[in-house]
């Protein structure tokens, strides 16, 4: 029997403490039911021998003391099911679309265990997601955690819909594999009404929605329940992948909305903070998310997140992409100015990094050449970059032939590489394609980093005599 | 985990609170650090903070569901490890847990309640005596010799607790761990398995001072700031900028005999990733697989908290165990700042009084401790034996001031400072010249002197000089630009330029670039030197600058890295560079 309580002692913001004469499980599920019969819904906190302290996920106003507590006798579950897909649910699993009962095959903590390391297999299947920044140059791979790192205002939703709409594994649909099927779980958290609008039409739109579970946590809901969205996402993305063989593409957003959940309620409990007021486990916390990305040896599908989030400040020393930096497998970031360049998608190819890239591109994957490309672009694009600094000193008359070609590179880097638009879908051999006739620009020499044999191959000469020619 | 402790109950509590990772119980008869089983299910736990009746214990699984009420049992035994044949080719959880073994047990993910010995104790292995009927023995003494893997021979030692005595019964061929293999006439038994607590440093005679590099194949590492067998390092580095690589690059190559790896609240992909390559991979001393010297203990950053605080004292006591034996064993840590938050993360929960940044008062003197248990050993039973530490360090925004990195640095010898430019223009590894240093240098300069040139120490100083040089001249040039500079200067620049896109970069990636030997280092870096002194005496002739640095040859200076047959092409390229300069003049 559940055990009823009117036992409230204090509610301070999202808690609520309450006197106990029977033990209850730390984590364990609670309702709380108002005088006037509304029900919430929380999660124990702190479980001592006489009180408990209690999260409620909806938000504490309403409660008083003369509220009665149950404790449910079990840890928060989400129901499972494969007719989730097509799905739209709160940010804490109901749903809200006005469809049927979920009726689940299975319910699952929505915690997580932690995947054992030996039973991981390491992701090395290259997804094409037609963006040159990305497959190019930060590569995405089946089973990675790659969030985008972006700013208040900025396009960053438009570049994880365009890579929800585009990804695509050549290698299988080549070979005329079956393959598994695609999924999309896209868990919202603290998002406006706008921002929603964009993505349920997107999703409407492309037909994605029938394999899509969506969940919803809005700007005006409850901000306590932001923190158990992603988890419900996970718990699903897991079931489809590695139950219902699933290639599962995670987008969050906005991480940004869910850490300041974290802080809300650790300020609340009073705890010792950590810097910038984020509780001192963040990182912890972050990477029960993060680390849910992933293959398992012998299951068909994966799990690939792609978090948003939006820096404070744009500064990503904050704590949030600082701690989510050193759990992902690397980052793509969106920026200001070639915002207002005008440059779509904003990528800044310079700091963003995909750590899984190396294994999973060239012969075999992608393209022989796609390594020595990728780096010497990257080491060509950051010397022009150094070099805008200087020429607003000095002119471009002062610098030498090549340090003008360097220059050039840059620019036509950002506005034929880079730049593509929110609809184009590239190929990787366009993309590689694209790299060559830019480095071309450059003289073979200064090619350091492309071994000898593919500049035979690749390099284009007459490009290269027409660059000559106009710069004289 | 230790296993011989877990039936022997001592004493029973009962669950008071339930806090995360953190459980408070009233009743119960423990000490400090004693090892305890909570709750219904028996997750492991360990005592941190004992006041009046109530006993607080850290748990190494996660708490969910576990309720006041229930009981705890005492093992009255700190926490241990098991030392044995085993160790190597395993991967561990941070308390010793075999995660394959795990995996068996309950499938791809990681459930809790469940235990497995350290090492397996039904597994028998060939116990060959070194000892006979009447012996003297000591502690630290070789009783016998197990194979262990294909490239180690494990030493079966004497505990350091015994009081030793004459051998009174030697056996000899297949046994389990547990089954005595020589009896002293005192009564001892010694089994190829023994425990030790892991906070505590095992036994030794004396410190000495290290006089032989550790070769990790990376001439950033080998050629400028080396360290030695038996030193400690420090890689600092905001996210992305190639601590793990570095590590992992130290893991493969360093000519160590045993390596331990320990990855501390960190990715789990990266530690597949280790149990993927390592076993396809050669020791380049022996040719041996490399997984055979290997032992890994995994503990990610999902991974139960507690059991992360434990996990780099798990490894050093395995460490330790096989310096012992007279190894020089390689130790990584991967990334200690993981572990000196979960101190905090637990600090905190115990409400103790914050230092630095939250973090416990008693910071730097674990992190002291931990290091303090490398170096070069003279061992109880004689033999040499070395333990290299070598430490990643991943401080918040990247900011090196913070009191993990700064602790860190008044302790360990060598700093390798990774900076993010670098790794954005994908110069790796991105450790900085200028500010990255080795205290080991000059003891280590006889060896090199010896084993590699003579001249090795002149020419390193000469790199040194020519990059110091660049970056004071680095800063004209972001005033008026390179042309503005007189010909030598400008000269110095692209002399600057080869040696650090041709010698100090290394793709870890690259099959032959990956591993650098010594020799190797030291030869490309003399091909640049030649071609500064060709270059220099060509300019002084009156060739123009622009005509020397287009001299076709010097490229190829670019190229040395990813040689197999190095010696014959760097002679070519000399002489070829000599040839097309002196053409010009
Ligand atoms: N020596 C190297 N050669 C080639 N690439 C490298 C090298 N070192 C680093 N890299 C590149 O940099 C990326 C990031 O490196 P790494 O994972 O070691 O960073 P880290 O400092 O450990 O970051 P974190 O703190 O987030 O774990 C790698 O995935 C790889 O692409
Ligand atoms: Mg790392």
């Amino acid at each position: 029997m559940q055990k009823e309580y009117k036992t409230i002692t204090e509610i301070s913001g999202p808690l609520v403490f309450a006197d106990i004469d029977e033990p209850v499980g730390y984590d364990e599920m609670v309702e709380i039911e108002t005088p006037n019969g509304d029900v919430r819904r929380g999660q124990v906190l702190e479980s001592t021998s006489e009180f408990v302290a209690i999260q409620v996920f909806e938000g504490t106003s309403g409660i008083d003391r003369d509220s009665s507590v149950r404790f449910l006798g079990e840890t928060l579950q989400m129901p499972l099911t494969e007719e989730l897909l097509g799905r739209v649910l709160s940010g804490s699993g109901e749903p809200i679309d006005g469809g049927p009962e979920i009726e689940p095959d299975e319910e699952r903590e929505i915690v997580g265990a932690a995947i054992n390391p030996t039973a991981r297999e390491y992701p090395q299947e290259f997804i094409q997601t037609g963006v040159s920044a990305i497959d190019g140059m930060n590569t995405l791979i089946r089973g990675q955690k790659l969030p985008i790192f972006s700013g208040s205002g900025l396009p960053h939703n438009d570049l994880a819909l365009q890579i929800a709409r585009q990804a695509s594994v050549p290698e299988e649909e080549q070979e005329g594999e079956e393959g598994s099927e695609f999924a999309v779980i896209f868990g919202a958290m603290g998002i406006t009404q706008e921002e929603a609008n964009e993505f349920m039409d997107d999703f409407e739109r492309t037909g994605a929605l029938e394999r899509s579970v969506v969940f919803m946590n809005l700007a005006d809901d409850p901000a306590v329940e932001r923190t158990v969205t992603p988890r419900m996402a996970l718990t699903t993305a897991e079931y489809l992948a590695f139950e219902e063989d699933y290639h599962v593409l995670v987008i969050l957003t906005d991480m940004t909305n869910y850490c300041e959940a974290l802080r809300e309620i650790g300020a609340a409990r009073e705890e010792v903070p950590g810097r910038r007021g984020y509780p001192g486990y963040m990182y912890t916390d972050l990477a029960q998310l993060y680390e849910r990305a992933g293959r398992i040896e012998g299951r068909e599908g994966s799990v690939t997140q792609i978090p948003i989030l939006t820096m404070p400040g744009d500064d990503d020393t904050h704590p949030i992409p600082d701690l989510t930096g050193y759990i992902t497998e690397g980052q793509i970031y969106i920026d200001r100015d070639l915002n207002s360049q005008g440059i779509e998608p904003p990528v800044n190819v310079l700091p963003s990094l995909s750590r899984l890239m190396d294994d999973g591109i060239g012969e075999g994957f992608t393209r022989e050449d796609h390594a020595d490309v990728s780096d010497q672009a990257y080491a060509a694009y950051a010397e022009g970059e150094d070099l805008r600094d200087l020429v607003n000193i000095v002119g471009r008359e002062a610098l030498s032939e090549l340090d003008n070609k360097y220059l050039d590179f840059a620019d036509a880097f950002e506005e034929e590489f880079v730049q593509q638009g929110h609809d184009t879908n590239r190929s990787v051999d366009e993309t590689l394609d694209i790299g060559w006739e830019l480095l071309s620009g450059l003289p073979k020499e200064a090619l350091n980093r492309i071994d000898e044999d593919l500049i035979e191959e690749y390099y284009v000469e007459d490009e290269s005599e027409e660059v000559a020619q106009t710069a004289d | 985990m230790s296993q011989a402790t877990a039936s022997e109950t001592t004493d029973e509590g009962v669950i008071e609170s339930v806090s995360g990772p953190v459980v408070t119980a009233t009743d119960l008869g423990a000490r400090m650090n004693d090892v305890v089983y909570v709750g219904e299910e028996g997750l492991m736990g360990e005592v941190i903070e004992i006041e009046g009746n109530i006993t607080t214990i850290q748990v190494y699984e996660e708490t969910s569901d576990v309720a006041p009420g229930e009981p705890v049992e005492n093992t009255g035994e700190p926490l241990s490890v098991d030392l044995g044949p085993g160790m190597l080719d395993s991967i561990y959880d941070g308390v010793q847990r075999p995660l394959d073994v795990l995996e068996e047990k309950m499938g791809a993910f990681l459930d809790r309640g469940v235990d497995a010995p350290g090492i397996d104790l039904e597994k028998t292995w060939e116990f060959n005596p070194d000892v006979e009927v009447g012996d003297e023995v000591t502690p630290g003494d070789v009783v016998g010799i197990v194979p262990e893997t294909e490239s180690i021979d494990h030493k079966v030692l004497v505990p350091p607790g015994y009081e030793g005595g004459a051998v009174a019964a030697v056996e000899s061929g297949s046994f389990t761990v547990d089954e005595a293999v020589v009896e002293l006439e005192n009564g001892e038994e010694i089994a190829m398995r023994q425990e030790w607590p892991v906070r505590e440093p095992r036994p030794t005679v004396e410190k000495e001072t290290p006089t032989t590099p550790l070769i990790s194949g990376q001439r950033i590492l080998d050629g400028l700031f080396p360290i030695a067998k038996g030193g400690t390092a420090a890689i600092p580095g905001p996210f992305g900028s190639g601590k793990t690589v570095t590590q992992h690059q130290l893991a493969k190559w360093a000519d160590a005999d045993i390596v331990v790896y320990v990855g501390c609240g960190e990715r789990g992909n990266e530690m597949t990733e280790v149990i993927e390559d390592f076993p396809e991979l050669e020791d380049p001393k022996t040719g041996k697989p490399l997984m055979s010297r290997t032992c890994l203990i995994a503990n990610t950053s999902n991974m139960p908290v507690a059991a992360r605080e434990s996990c780099v004292y798990t490894g050093i006591t395995i460490a330790e165990y096989y310096r012992d034996m007279g190894y020089d064993v390689a130790l990584m840590a991967d990334s200690t700042s993981r572990w000196a938050e979960a101190m905090r993360e637990i600090s905190s929960r115990l409400e103790e009084m914050p230092g630095e940044e939250g973090y416990p008062a008693y910071l730097a003197a674990r992190l002291s401790e931990f290091y303090e248990r490398a170096g070069k050993f003279q061992n109880l039973n004689g033999s040499e034996g070395s333990i290299s530490a070598i430490g990643a360090v991943s401080p918040p925004g990247g900011d090196f001031s913070e009191p993990v990195t700064q602790n860190t640095l008044r302790i360990v010898k060598c700093f390798w400072a990774l900076d993010a430019d670098l790794a954005e223009r994908r110069h790796f590894p991105s450790i900085n010249w200028n500010e990255s240093y080795s205290l080991y240098t000059e003891q280590l300069d006889p060896w090199w002197r010896e084993n590699v040139d003579e001249e090795y120490p002149e020419v390193r100083q000469w790199a040194v000089d020519v990059l110091d040089e660049e970056s004071e001249l680095q800063e004209i040039v972001q005033l008026v630009g390179k042309d503005a500079l007189p010909d030598d200067q400008q000269l110095t620049l692209e002399v600057a330029r080869y040696i650090r896109e041709g010698w100090l970069q290394q793709n870890a990636f690259h099959d032959v670039d990956t591993y650098c030997e010594p020799e190797k280092t030291y030869l490309m870096l003399t091909a640049i030197q030649h071609f500064n002194e060709e270059a220099f005496e060509a300019l002084e002739a009156g060739v123009p600058v622009e005509e020397i640095v287009d001299v076709e040859a010097i490229p190829r200076l670019n190229r040395m890295n990813t040689q197999e047959d190095y010696e014959a092409y760097i002679e070519e390229l000399k002489d070829d560079v000599a040839e097309q300069l002196r053409e010009r003049y």
